[in-house]
């Protein structure tokens, strides 16, 4: 056991391979390969891709306008539906939602490239600086808004163009959400998300007051007195603990915050990694800090989840990327003890499983795997506080259609609500209906009705 | 192995493929390549009378059409006759005649309309040993309004009379080349023989603006920002070509007057279709013009394949089958009813035949069944128009299917009819003959 001492260190790369492992993984297409994958699309009637795209974007429309030499047509059909358009074109998991729906899939197992068709015409509009959207008349409103992730940002946007002022509350040092702080590094490349929430916010009327907690700074009621309305965008800022032994050994880590200070990190040479790092979990989390624990450096990466393959959430597309990057996922394997050597991780023993009779049990077998640095990433969960007597509904805030909470006046939307999928395109989705729907309440209210620009 | 030698008017060649006049046949150089590339033939660029050479533009001299991933539908072009001198022209299709001795090469020449003229470069041509001549009456650009090409092929009483110059001034055998850019290709190409004519060929290239700089507001190709029309060719205007090809295959006056098949012939069933219709063999070129010599091995191979597999064991047993069939609108039978058929294995469901259906047709195609995505035919409400198979992107998924006579026409309520019955005849027409009793 020697020999794997501490293992957790920086600088285990050069300078070139770091810039080359954290470089963008889909590199944008050209105008060429724009050009060559439009021309796949069938414009389908009814289009099963726009079916499956939770923000509903006129896909067949946008790879027209794209086909037809219209980059700038295409990105306004998608920021119409999606303000976050060119973040969810980088994360979303193309392959489970428009993607697996292309009819394409069904004559030649290979999709029209939506997602990064919808990059090509993104990328073109905000790198020109281009706004398809203007703010209607002040309307007299002010709406919070707490939590900048997608939920709260495409909120504000929406609210924003409706003549609204909003001001939107973070508990973090910077506006994003999971968009800066719970991407993976190459998926967001160029410090992409802070430049798409500085293209959002130039719509005007929308105030950022990052630094500020809910609980902690104020509370629901504190805002419920002195706002219009308040949208509740808060994500899940709890994280799973394994309840084992050697959890609070030293190289036992969340891979939330793992990811987060890759993100955070202006040099990845600064971020310690494993020699030999072992996952828990079957998520995208999981996935991506495997991946980027391999692209740190480490020499063996191990995804451990205790279930089997059909049953991780990660897709098969990113399973297949962890493989290709050299991870090694293992599957039927229950974590119960983190074995340590001075106070620092030296392995991990895992218990075989099964499902027997529909339920996972242990089947007392064991195995350990040795490692110098553990990550958890088997699940976040909500944590909140100065809530009130919202309604909760299994951890998460219930929200009803148009994303009302049990709370007259209070909505909210994302992963802490307990609709739909946790993907950011879903909290999208959630916060721009839930800003049509504050808009609505105010003009059915008898307030005088603010048109849509 | 099918027998794929063509004999065209006495001249003949190992294979029915030709280049036609232009551009890659404008010297001994791409000849001689086109050659060994296994062309049978080619009508070298059109020669024009002696003394200073025509000039060309100095611009872009193409403009084009592009279909998915940028593959070229449709080419024009606004280059002229040969700009290079005639006696070198002459000397060089001398030489590359005794090279290749086997090989077609037939001269195109446009000159004036004088008969001097004709009468002074015919024996010119016939001295270098071409086996025969190709008079340009077609080229829509440039030299039409000098008088010559398309100009002459506009009028027939000029053909019919050029054609007889040159069927009294030399021995070789004359094509006539027609252009398209008239009302009815019947009447030139009747013109044609009556002046004597051996052959025709066509067509020549369409007057076309292939599209136009929106920036500039120029059409292309823009030489210094302004445009000519130029001769339309290639694929896109195939089926104007086949149309023209059979038009004179099945007109009485023409009837068996040997036509050599030209318009966008890029594969070996491209090729196949005109020599059904009526052509005794092909000339190329936009195919090779995009894609190099190289494509007549697959044309060659794709040919004698197809013919080896349906037992044709020559040119003659398929040249000219079809022609039977291209009949008048009138004399279809009204009585043959087909329907949609989609075949769900195959269907991607994409819904364009139910859009097409339903937008732009009869309303017959369903988009839902039970709640469920799902495209099926209404046959109660299917007229056969055939779009939906056209606008299906998956071959043979939508498929038209004859009903059976003695079956009920659900969408007319009728039993099919197994007689065969026309308009002629058809009691909604006001001119219907009456059957003579």
């Amino acid at each position: 056991m020697d020999r794997l001492g501490s293992g957790i260190a920086g600088g285990r790369l050069s300078p070139a391979d770091y810039e080359t492992n954290f470089s963008d993984l889909h590199p944008r297409f050209d105008r060429h390969e724009a050009l060559v994958a439009s021309d796949r699309c069938y414009f389908c009637h009814d289009a099963p891709c726009m079916t499956a795209c939770p923000t509903a974007i006129d896909i067949p429309l946008f790879i027209r306008q794209i086909s037809t030499a219209n980059p700038l047509g295409a990105a306004r059909t998608i920021f119409s539906q999606n303000i976050l358009g060119g973040m969810c074109a980088r994360v979303c998991p193309t392959e489970t939602l428009c993607e697996e729906a292309c009819v394409r899939n069904t004559a030649e197992d290979k999709p029209v490239e939506i997602g990064r068709l919808q990059r090509y015409a993104t990328d073109i509009a905000m790198d020109q600086g281009r706004q398809f959207f203007h703010r209607a008349a002040e309307s007299g409103k002010v709406i919070a808004v707490v939590g900048a992730g997608p939920a709260g940002l495409a909120c504000a946007h929406r609210l924003a163009m409706n003549g609204h002022t909003v001001v939107v509350f973070d508990a973090r040092e910077k506006a994003g959400g999971l968009n800066e702080y719970g991407i993976a590094t190459y998926k967001a490349t160029n410090n992409f998300a802070q430049k798409e929430v500085e293209y959002l916010l130039a719509i005007g009327g929308i105030e950022i007051r990052t630094g500020m907690a809910l609980g902690r700074d104020f509370s629901l009621s504190d805002l419920t007195a002195q706002y219009d309305a308040v949208f509740l965008g808060l994500g899940l800022a709890g994280v799973n603990g394994l309840g084992i032994e050697g959890e609070d050994l030293s190289g036992v880590e969340d891979a939330v915050d793992f990811i987060a200070a890759l993100r955070q990190a202006d040099d990845k040479a600064n971020v310690p990694i494993g020699r030999r790092v072992v996952v828990l979990g079957g998520g995208m989390t999981a996935i991506d800090a495997a991946v980027q624990a391999k692209l740190l450096g480490a020499e063996e990466v191990t995804i451990c989840y205790r279930r089997g393959k059909d049953q991780m959430n990660a897709s098969e597309y990113e399973q297949d990327l962890a493989a290709s990057k050299g991870v090694l996922i293992r599957h039927w394997l229950s974590p119960k003890r983190i074995l340590g050597r001075d106070g620092a991780v030296a392995g991990i023993e895992l218990e075989y499983t099964a499902l027997r009779d529909g339920h996972l049990t242990g089947t007392g077998e064991m195995g350990v795997i040795a490692c110098d640095q553990v990550m958890k990433a088997i699940g976040q969960s909500f944590r909140a506080s100065g809530l009130g007597a919202l309604a909760m509904d299994r951890g998460r805030i219930v929200i009803d259609e148009h994303c009302r909470t049990s709370m007259d006046g209070v909505y909210a939307g994302g992963d802490c609500t307990s609709r739909g999928e946790d993907l950011t395109v879903q909290a999208v989705a959630h916060g721009r209906d839930a800003a049509d729907a504050i808009h609505l309440a105010f003009a059915s209210a008898g307030q005088p009705a603010v048109a849509v620009a | 192995m099918a027998d794929i030698r063509n004999n065209f008017v006495g001249i003949k060649s190992p294979n029915p493929f030709w280049l036609a006049s232009a551009p890659p046949t404008d010297k001994a150089y791409n000849v001689e390549r086109a050659f060994k590339a296994g062309w049978g033939g080619v009508v070298w660029k059109t020669l024009g009378s002696e003394g200073p050479p025509v000039v060309n533009v100095n611009g872009p001299r193409y403009g084009a059409i592009w279909g998915a991933d940028r593959r070229l539908l449709g080419l024009n072009n606004i280059e002229l006759i040969t700009d290079r001198p005639l006696q070198v022209n002459l000397q060089e299709m001398k030489q590359v005649k005794m090279n290749w001795p086997d090989r077609a090469l037939v001269a195109s020449i446009m000159v004036p309309c004088v008969e001097e003229e004709w009468k002074a470069i015919l024996p010119l041509v016939e001295e270098t040993g071409a086996d025969g001549i190709e008079l340009n009456f077609g080229c829509p650009h440039g030299m039409s309004e000098r008088g010559m090409g398309s100009a002459v092929g506009q009028v027939p009483e000029y053909i019919e009379m050029v054609v007889r110059w040159c069927k009294q001034y030399t021995r070789m055998p004359v094509i006539t080349k027609l252009t398209p850019n008239i009302t009815d290709i019947r009447n030139p190409a009747r013109a044609a023989k009556r002046g004597g004519t051996d052959a025709v060929s066509l067509i020549n290239t369409i007057n076309s603006i292939t599209s136009v700089d929106l920036d500039n507001f120029a059409p292309i190709p823009s030489v210094g920002g302004k445009g000519s029309h130029g001769g339309y060719c290639g694929p896109a205007v195939k089926p104007i070509a086949l149309n023209m090809v059979s038009e004179i295959a099945r007109d009485p006056e023409t009837y068996g007057l040997p036509i050599s098949g030209i318009g966008g012939v890029t594969t070996w069933r491209d090729a196949a279709e005109f020599l059904v219709l009526g052509a005794g063999n092909v000339q190329v070129c936009t195919a090779a013009m995009t894609y190099g010599f190289k494509i007549v091995q697959e044309m060659i191979s794709g040919l004698s394949d197809w013919m080896d597999e349906k037992g044709h064991r020559s040119l003659d047993d398929i040249c000219g089958r079809a022609v039977p069939n291209v009949t008048d609108w009138k004399y279809l039978n009204l009585n043959y009813v087909a329907k949609a058929h989609i075949d769900q294995d195959a269907c991607i469901k994409c819904g364009r035949c139910h859009i097409a259906c339903e937008d732009t047709s009869h309303q017959a195609i369903t988009s839902m069944v039970n709640g469920v995505r799902h495209f099926e035919v209404m046959e109660d409400e299917c007229v056969g128009c055939n779009l939906c198979v056209n606008v299906c992107p998956v071959e043979n998924c939508i498929t038209m299917v004859g009903l059976e006579p003695g079956t009920l026409d659900q969408r007319t309520g009728k039993i099919v009819d197994p007689t065969y019955a026309n308009w002629t005849t058809h009691p909604n027409n006001p001119m219907a003959q009456v059957a003579a009793e």
